[in-house]
């Protein structure tokens, strides 16, 4: 009958593998959502492949790629990024409905390992943000988009890609912590889409107002998209400093983020017993 | 005496004010404490601290000999906690809960599922099957909650009004699971407004407000604190309140009080069967419609708005 209680381990090793297991464990929850909600899914998948069916054929009509070039291979690198920046409003809805409806004080009431509530959160949330570039390259290919340089300088791309939803990731966990309501993600969008436009994501910063070119092309997501457009050798643009080193700034932004975000939201996390 | 709770002075601040301050308790092993009052009084907030979830500002508890601020993670593994603080995952089945959270026990897999499948069975979760616990009644899900906390057997359990917001056939599902844990010999401190919960399932009750206790003991101690037997009328018409109150007065001598609500009136007495008589008799000289008259001792409602201040109706801020 009596299960036995499960004595807190003070030898490292042992500690190190209960953090790993609750790691799984929480990942595994996060994967059996999915899987209940299939629809959730495929909805979060699918919203970028509208925007780029929109802006690929809705307006890209009207858009002249500098030196000429089909515009949706210019599109997609942006999109690549924009989806890692939407990714922003899933972590920051799944942090927020756990701390609201009470899951996150589960979890902490229990012998669980501290860092395994969040640290499974990322494993699954950068599995998703894995999925979804998958499902955007494949959609991209479906529109006429290439990458010209080979496997390696394309890995290296995803690479960089997944390395700024892992920076956005920290700063979901972070606000989703701080807000604690799932509801105030309205306010994130608000935050999301200006951040997304004010790029180079859709649009050639040189159409710009000098000034308004500058924020764009020192947008964190404007380095990423630069230097994803290289690495797949698709169409490029700007002659700024950062347009020059965007492969270096691409790796120093995200890292930037991470080395602000994550010890805000680990403290935070720690903190929730203030 | 082993106590499995024991705080000493507790205190918790929220900016300028206090939520608790030098809040006492100590619960024996194997009985159930009952901590009652109305909202704002502090219990979640002790509730919270005393399950690791909140940092104390000051004094010290221990929960099953461990201390909570400095052996949490022992405090942790050897505690449930069920209501309002800690909740289920809502999108996934009862066996998918129970089996993430006795994983996350380290159970192990086989022994986490094992162990969902004597709870399912125990606390009569079968019959929701795969459904997402969003689905669930009130009282199933609740029902479910004392499962997950269950998956330890821990010696110490908390219940944080765990029957609130249940009809009452959820309320009575509930007080069965939670006698039948209590039988098996765990301790169990468990809040609540509703006086009938406390002394239905209690066998202490420590009532508190504003941040500290202020009454201890058992049910019929507390009621007896408040003066023994009452004789009461229920009267027909609540116009006839002032009259019959009068007639109260006469027949116990003492000041009667009112509740124009349930038109009733009622005061202590001493030679209850006396002065029951004489206040038939008065009654029934007046004309009065009487629906029902009696003796009986005080419920823990009067104790509770006795120690309170009549200001604060229980039952107007369950309701708000």
């Amino acid at each position: 009958m009596t299960p036995g209680t499960a004595e807190v381990p003070y030898d490292p090793i042992t500690r190190l593998r209960w953090a790993v297991a609750d790691c799984w464990t929480m990942t595994l929850r996060i994967l059996a959502h999915w899987a209940r909600r299939p629809g959730q899914v495929a909805v979060g998948l699918l919203f970028p492949v509208m925007i780029v069916l929109m802006f690929g054929y809705l307006f890209g009509g009207g858009m002249a790629v500098p030196g000429g070039g089909d515009y949706r291979e210019y599109l997609m690198p942006g999109m690549f990024a924009i989806s890692m920046l939407f990714g922003i409003e899933t972590t920051f809805t799944a942090v927020a409905a756990d701390a609201a409806k009470g899951v996150t004080d589960r979890f902490r009431s229990m012998p669980v390992a501290r860092s395994a509530v969040v640290a499974g959160r990322c494993v699954a949330d950068m599995l998703n943000a894995a999925l979804g570039l998958a499902v955007l390259i494949l959609c991209g290919l479906a529109v006429g988009w290439r990458w010209h340089d080979g496997w390696g300088r394309s890995a290296a791309a995803i690479g960089l890609l997944l390395l700024l939803r892992l920076a956005f990731l920290w700063v979901g966990i972070h606000l989703g912590l701080v807000v604690g309501s799932p509801d105030a993600v309205v306010a994130v969008q608000i935050l999301v889409w200006p951040v997304g436009f004010l790029s180079n994501a859709f649009v050639w910063t040189d159409t710009m107002p000098g000034w308004l070119a500058a924020v764009a092309e020192w947008n964190p997501l404007a380095a990423t998209v630069t230097a994803t457009r290289e690495l797949f050798g698709n169409p490029t643009g700007g002659g700024s400093w950062i347009a020059g080193h965007a492969t270096l700034m691409a790796v120093v932004w995200p890292l930037a983020l991470i080395a602000v975000f994550f010890p805000l939201a680990v403290r935070r996390y720690a903190r929730l017993d203030r | 005496m082993t106590f499995a709770v024991v705080a000493e002075g507790l205190r918790k601040r929220y900016g300028d004010t206090w939520a608790v301050e030098g809040f006492d308790l100590a619960v024996p092993e194997g009985t159930v404490c009952g901590l009652l009052g109305p909202n704002g009084a502090g219990k979640t907030t002790v509730v919270r601290m005393l399950t690791t979830l909140l940092r104390p500002d000051g004094g010290c508890a221990a929960v099953a000999g461990h201390d909570v601020v400095r052996q949490a993670a022992q405090v942790r593994s050897r505690m449930g906690l069920v209501g309002q603080n800690a909740a289920v995952d809502e999108i996934l089945s009862a066996r998918q809960n129970l089996v993430m959270f006795g994983r996350l026990s380290h159970l192990g897999l086989a022994r986490a599922r094992s162990r969902a499948e004597e709870l399912i069975e125990r606390f009569d979760l079968a019959e929701t099957g795969g459904k997402p616990v969003k689905q669930f009644s009130g009282g199933m899900r609740r029902r479910l909650d004392l499962a997950v906390s269950m998956i330890l057997s821990p010696p110490v359990l908390f219940l944080d009004e765990p029957t609130a917001g249940l009809d009452p056939r959820g309320r009575n599902e509930v007080w069965e699971a939670v006698r039948a844990l209590v039988a098996t010999g765990c301790t169990a401190l468990l809040t609540t407004q509703y006086l009938e919960e406390a002394d239905q399932l209690a066998d202490r009750i420590s009532i508190m407000d504003t941040g500290k206790v202020i009454a201890e003991g058992t049910p019929g101690e507390l009621k007896s604190a408040l003066g023994g037997d009452r004789v009461e009328v229920v009267l027909h018409d609540a116009a006839d309140l002032p009259a019959a109150a009068g007639l109260v007065e006469r027949a116990t001598g003492t000041e009667p009080s009112l509740d124009p609500d349930t038109r009733r009136v009622g005061a202590p007495v001493r030679e209850k069967a006396a002065a029951l008589a004489e206040l038939a008799r008065l009654l029934e000289a007046a004309g009065l419609a009487v629906e029902d008259i009696g003796v009986r001792r005080p419920t823990l409602d009067e104790v509770f708005l006795h120690l309170t201040g009549d200001a604060r109706d229980p039952h107007k801020e369950v309701a708000a």
